[in-house]
C-alpha cells in the first residue's frame, strides 16, 4: 500500500507499520479503515491514555468507573444513575443543527445501553461573540438541534451552561450530558462472549452517512472542513424514541449477554468493543446487516455511522424475542453473526472472509503516546500582569453602570431564549428549572432527589489550568450543594486543541491535575467522560475547557433550595471570604477587554468546609435561598437572587481593607450567599458554632430596589429588563 | 371509575398522565397500545397524551390519527366518551376531525416550553367545573407546533357554542399566535377537550411550575364523573 492509503485513513507510518507487524501481512483497505477509526484519537484515547489513567475513580459509590459505554453511581434503594457528558464539536461546526442533535442522540444511547431510563439531559456551550453574524447562525442552530431531538425523544434537558469568547469564534464547544436511573438488577454492559451466542443490529438501517467521522473529529478544522459535511450525521430522534423503548423492554426480560451503541465508528466499534470486553471473538456477515441503499461497499458498511442503531448479543435461542420487541416498535433486528472463541473479528461478504483481525488489537492495541508537554510561553506574561495597578487608576466609576453592563454580558445574562427552547419539564420530575445553581429531579416512588450542574471557567483554565480545572470541579460541586444535595461523582469533557503542540498538552494535562486534586478531596471520583482534541481553527486553538458534570443526591427532594430570595425580612449572609482578586474576572474582561492576571486561588479543604456548612444548614431545614459566587460576584450573585425572587435587597458590605471593586465584583471562590427566616437566627449562630468559617451578615430582603452601601442602588425592573433581554435581543439583530 | 391513556409510537407523556391518573388520584388507568383495537366503552375517560406521536413528521397528529386504535376513540367520543386530547393529543384530536380548527407552527417559528397564565373562559364543563369563569391559572406549554387556527366563522361557532374553554391570558402571554388567544377548546357537546398547555405537568406542588393548577383539571373530570355516575359509560350526555 502506499502512504496515501494509510494517510487517508488518518494513519502514521509508524502506526501501518505496526498494523502489518500485528497481522503478520499488509491489512486490505476495509481492515486498514477499521484501523483507522479504531486507532484515532476518539475511539483509542491513544494521546490521552497516560493523563486520563490519573484520574481517581474509586468510591465506595461507584458502581462503574470508565471504561464502559457510561459510569454508574450507587444512591441506594438498589437503584443507581447512569451519567456521561460527549462533545460533538466539529460536527456542530460544520451543521449546527444536525451535529447538535445526534450529539444528544449519541450521548441517550450511551445511557439506555447500560440499562438506565434516561431521565435528564444537560448540555455545555461555547460560542464566539453574539456580535458575528456566523457565530448567532450557529448557536441558534445548535439550540434548536438539541430542542429539536430532546423534545421529540422526551427527555428533559433540565440544565447546562452557555458562554461566549472570541476563542471559541470558529469552532464551538457543544458538550451533551444525560443521566439515567435504573434498577441495579437490569445493569447491561457492552460485552460478547458465550461461544455461538447471536449477533444481532437492532434499530435503524445502515447507509453511507458519517463514514469515517470518528477520524474527522480527530483533525483540527480547516476551511476545507465544509467539505466533510458528509461525515456529519443525520439524527431521527422519532426512531431512537422506539429504540429506547425497545431496548429498554429486551434488557428487562434478561436475554442479553451483552448490548452496545453504534456511535463514532458503527459496526466496527461495537463489534470489536464487545468482543474484546468478553475475550472472545465475533463474526458476522455483510449480507445479513439491513442497509438503506444498494451497493454499499464493506468498507462502507463497517464504518457508517448511521445513527439509532445498536448491537445486541442475546442468548441462543433468544432471537425471536429481540425479533418480536422490536417489529413491536416497527424496528429491524436481524441476526448479522455469532461469538466465536477465538478472538478474531471476521467479517464476511458474499461468502467471502473480507476482513480478518484480532478484535482486541483494534479495541486496545491502538498505540499509546507519552506526548511532549511544555508550559506555555503567554502565561508568565499574562500571570504577572498586576490588574490591581491599573483597576485603581481609575477614579468616580459608577458602579450603578457597571452592575448594569455585567447583568447583559451574555456570559452573565439570562440564559431563558435557551432553554425555553428546551423541554424541560416532560417525564414531570423536574422539582427546579433551569436558571438556579442546578437541575433538581426526584425519584418517583421515593423521597430522594438529584441534583445536576455542568461548569467550567474556561478563561481560568487558560490563565492557570490546574487552577482552574480544581474551580470548575469546586463550582460543580458547589451548584450541587446550593440546591441541597451531597455531591457524588462526575463525568468530564475535555476540550482542547492539538495535543501535538507541547504547550496544548501541558494544558491538557495540568488541567487534568486540577480536576483530579479537587475530586480526591471533595470525595467526587471520575466515572468516564470524553477527550476531545484538535479544537482549533486557523487561528488556534480554543481556551482549554475541561467540563465538569456533577451529580448529587439528596435524601429528600422537599428541601430542595433555589437561588431567589423569598420573602421580605429574610436574612442574607454570606459564608466565605471575599479578596482582592480581580485577576481573569468578569469585570475586567467586560470594562477593559482584558484576560489576564492571576485567577482566584482555590484552597479545595476551605472549599469542602464552606459546602458541609451550607448543606448542613439546608439539611437543617434553615436556608431559605442559596446562591453560588462566581461570575461577575458579590453584586451579580446579589442581583440574580433579587430578579429571580422578584424582592429587592439592602446589603451593607461593611468596613473592609479591600476595594470597592473587589467587593462588588471579585470572583473568589468558595463562597456562598444563603438568606434565613428571622426566626432562624438563633439556628444559624448554633451551627457556626462548630466552625471556624467567614461567615458574615450582607443585610435582608427588602424592597424593590438591590442597594449595596452608598455604591448600588437600582430598581429590581431595570435590572431584569437588562438582564432578560440581553440574549434575546442580540439574536434578533 | 377507570381510565385510558393511550400509547402512539412517539408519545412522551403518556406516563406523566398515568402518574397523575393512577398515582395522585388513584384511579385504575390503563396504558393501551396504538395497535390495540379494545373496546373503549368500559372507560369513563380517554387521554391522548403529548408528545412526537410519528415523530410529528408530516405535521403534527396527522398520521397518529390513522392509528387503529383512533377508530375506537372517534366512535367512543360520538357516543358520549370523555376524551381529553393534551398537546399532541390536542392536535390528534384537531387531525381527526373531532374539534375543529387546525393547528400550525409556532408564530416565531420556536419550541416553547414555559409557565403561562391562562383565563379560564367555560368554567362549566366536565373538563373545568373545579375552576371559575374568569380565574386566572397558570400552566405550562411545550410546543412547537400550538399556533391555533380556525376561519372567522368557525370562530363565531366556536364563541356561541362557548367552546372556548381556555385563553391565553393576553397577547404577551400567547406564546404561539393562536388566533383569539385560545388555548383549550372543547366539542359543542363538551365532551371533548383538547388544550395546549399540560396540565398533567402541574398537578403537584413539589414540581417547579409556579402553581398546580393542572390538578383542578383532572379533579374536575372525576367530580363530573362522580356526580354523573348514574349516566351510564359511554352514553350521550344530556347537553
Amino acid at each position: 500500500m502506499s502512504h496515501k492509503d494509510w494517510e487517508k485513513e488518518g494513519l502514521t507510518k509508524a502506526e501501518y507499520e505496526m498494523i502489518v507487524e500485528l497481522l503478520g501481512r499488509e491489512p486490505n483497505r476495509a481492515e486498514l479503515g477499521m484501523y483507522g477509526v479504531m486507532w484515532s484519537e476518539h475511539c483509542s484515547y491513544k494521546n490521552s491514555k497516560p493523563v486520563l489513567k490519573k484520574f481517581p475513580t474509586a468510591g465506595e459509590q461507584v458502581i462503574q468507573g470508565p471504561g464502559e459505554n457510561a459510569g454508574i453511581i450507587d444512591i441506594g434503594d438498589n437503584q443507581a444513575i447512569s451519567f456521561k457528558i460527549e462533545s460533538h464539536n466539529h460536527p456542530s461546526a460544520i451543521e449546527p443543527y444536525q451535529g447538535a442533535a445526534t450529539g444528544v442522540g449519541g450521548i441517550i444511547r450511551d445511557i439506555f445501553t447500560m440499562g438506565a431510563r434516561p431521565i435528564a439531559s444537560l448540555n455545555s456551550l461555547r460560542f464566539g461573540e453574539l456580535d458575528d453574524e456566523h457565530v448567532r447562525f450557529l448557536f441558534d442552530g445548535v439550540v434548536e438541534g438539541i430542542a429539536g431531538y430532546g423534545n421529540c425523544i422526551g427527555i428533559p434537558t433540565v440544565g447546562g451552561e452557555v458562554y461566549f469568547s472570541d476563542s471559541y469564534k470558529e469552532n464551538p464547544l457543544v458538550n451533551a450530558m444525560s443521566v439515567g436511573l435504573m434498577d441495579q438488577e437490569d445493569i447491561s454492559t457492552g460485552t460478547a462472549k458465550g461461544v455461538g451466542n447471536p449477533v444481532m443490529v437492532v434499530g435503524a438501517t445502515t447507509g453511507r452517512d458519517g463514514i469515517q467521522g470518528a477520524s474527522f473529529a480527530s483533525d483540527e478544522l480547516t476551511e476545507e472542513s465544509e467539505e466533510d459535511r458528509p461525515a456529519v450525521q443525520v439524527g431521527d430522534p422519532f426512531m431512537e424514541k422506539l429504540l429506547l423503548e425497545a431496548s429498554l423492554e429486551l434488557i428487562k426480560t434478561g436475554a442479553l449477554v451483552g448490548i452496545q451503541d453504534m456511535g463514532a465508528a458503527g459496526l466496527t466499534s461495537s463489534s470489536c468493543e464487545m468482543a474484546s470486553r468478553g475475550g472472545a471473538g465475533i463474526e458476522f456477515d455483510i449480507d445479513s446487516v439491513p442497509k438503506r441503499e444498494e451497493g454499499m461497499t464493506p468498507y462502507e458498511v463497517l464504518l457508517s455511522e448511521s445513527q439509532e442503531r445498536m448491537l445486541v448479543v442475546p442468548k441462543k435461542g433468544k432471537e425471536d424475542l429481540v425479533k418480536e420487541i422490536f417489529e413491536k416498535w416497527n424496528l429491524k433486528a436481524a441476526v448479522i453473526g455469532k461469538v466465536t472463541d477465538d478472538g478474531m473479528l471476521r467479517v464476511f461478504n458474499k461468502g467471502e472472509i473480507v476482513a480478518e483481525v484480532p478484535a482486541s488489537s483494534l479495541a486496545d492495541d491502538a498505540p499509546v503516546y507519552e506526548r511532549k508537554s511544555k508550559r506555555p510561553e503567554y502565561l508568565d506574561e499574562l500571570q504577572s500582569k498586576d490588574v490591581n495597578d491599573f483597576l485603581a487608576e481609575e477614579k468616580e466609576i459608577d458602579f450603578n453602570d457597571r452592575l448594569l453592563k455585567l447583568m447583559e454580558n451574555p456570559n452573565i445574562a439570562s440564559k431563558e431564549w435557551v432553554y425555553e427552547q428546551y423541554d424541560h419539564m416532560v417525564r414531570t420530575n423536574t422539582v427546579v428549572h433551569p436558571g438556579s445553581d442546578a437541575a433538581v429531579l426526584r425519584i418517583k416512588g421515593t423521597k430522594k432527589g438529584l441534583a445536576i450542574s455542568t461548569d467550567c471557567n474556561s478563561r481560568y483554565c487558560y490563565l492557570d489550568p490546574e487552577r482552574g480545572g480544581s474551580i470548575a470541579v469546586a463550582e460543580a460541586a458547589r451548584n450541587v450543594v446550593c440546591s441541597g444535595a451531597k455531591p457524588l461523582a462526575i463525568t468530564d469533557g475535555l476540550n482542547f486543541g492539538n495535543p501535538m503542540n507541547p504547550e496544548i498538552f501541558w494544558q491538557f494535562e495540568k488541567s487534568a491535575e486540577g480536576i483530579s486534586k479537587a475530586c480526591e478531596k471533595l470525595g467526587t471520583p471520575v466515572t468516564g467522560g470524553n477527550v476531545s482534541f484538535y479544537n482549533e481553527s486557523p487561528k488556534g486553538a480554543v481556551y482549554p475547557t475541561p467540563i465538569i458534570g456533577m451529580v448529587g443526591l439528596m435524601s429528600d427532594v422537599e428541601k430542595a433550595v433555589t437561588q431567589d430570595f423569598k420573602d421580605e425580612g429574610d436574612i442574607i449572609f454570606l459564608i466565605g471570604e471575599t479578596k482582592e482578586e480581580l485577576g481573569g474576572s468578569e469585570y475586567l474582561k467586560t470594562f477593559y477587554d482584558k484576560e489576564e492576571g492571576r485567577v482566584p486561588e482555590i484552597d479545595i479543604d476551605l472549599e469542602k468546609d464552606v459546602q458541609d456548612f451550607v448543606l448542613n444548614a439546608i439539611e437543617a431545614g434553615i436556608v431559605k435561598s442559596a446562591h453560588d459566587c462566581s461570575e461577575g460576584g458579590l453584586a451579580v450573585n446579589l442581583a440574580e437572587s433579587c430578579i429571580n425572587g422578584n424582592k429587592g435587597a439592602e446589603i451593607d458590605l461593611g468596613k473592609s481593607s479591600l476595594t470597592d471593586i473587589a467587593k462588588l465584583f471579585a470572583e473568589s471562590q468558595s463562597r456562598i450567599v444563603i438568606s434565613i427566616a428571622k426566626d432562624d437566627l438563633e439556628n444559624l449562630e448554633e451551627l457556626k458554632k462548630n466552625s471556624n468559617l467567614n461567615i458574615e451578615k450582607l443585610g435582608e430582603v427588602k424592597g424593590e430596589n438591590l442597594k449595596i452601601n452608598n455604591l448600588i442602588d437600582l430598581p429590581l425592573k431595570e435590572l431584569k429588563a437588562r438582564w432578560k433581554e440581553s440574549i434575546a435581543s442580540r439574536m434578533k439583530a | 371509575m377507570r381510565f385510558a391513556v393511550i400509547t402512539f409510537p412517539g408519545s412522551n407523556c403518556d406516563q406523566d398522565c398515568y402518574h397523575v391518573t393512577d398515582n395522585i388520584f388513584g384511579i385504575e388507568t390503563d396504558m393501551l397500545w396504538y395497535e390495540d383495537e379494545v373496546e373503549l366503552s368500559n372507560y369513563d375517560c380517554v387521554i391522548l397524551p403529548g408528545g412526537f406521536s410519528y415523530g410529528d413528521y408530516l405535521r403534527s397528529g396527522a398520521i397518529a390519527r390513522f392509528a387503529p386504535l383512533m377508530d375506537k376513540v372517534i366512535e367512543y367520543a360520538n357516543n358520549g366518551g370523555l376524551v381529553l386530547g393534551i398537546c399532541n393529543g390536542f392536535q390528534i384530536l384537531l387531525e381527526a376531525g373531532l374539534l375543529p380548527g387546525a393547528m400550525k407552527v409556532n408564530n416565531n417559528l420556536k419550541f416553547v416550553c414555559k409557565d403561562i397564565a391562562l383565563e379560564v373562559v367555560n368554567g362549566e364543563n366536565p373538563f373545568t367545573n373545579q375552576t371559575q369563569k374568569g380565574e386566572k391559572i397558570i400552566l405550562p406549554v411545550a410546543h412547537g407546533e400550538g399556533n391555533y387556527y380556525i376561519d372567522d366563522k368557525g370562530l363565531v361557532d366556536l364563541k356561541k357554542n362557548d367552546q372556548i374553554v381556555l385563553r391565553y391570558l393576553n397577547d404577551e402571554e400567547n406564546p404561539n399566535g393562536s388566533v383569539d388567544n385560545i388555548a383549550g377548546i372543547c366539542n359543542k357537546e363538551g365532551n371533548i377537550f383538547g388544550l395546549m398547555p399540560h396540565p398533567e405537568r402541574a398537578a403537584e406542588k413539589i414540581l417547579g411550575s409556579k402553581t398546580a393548577d393542572g390538578y383542578k383539571i383532572f379533579a374536575s373530570i372525576i367530580k363530573y364523573l362522580e356526580e354523573n355516575s348514574s349516566n351510564k359509560r359511554g352514553e350521550k350526555i344530556e347537553s
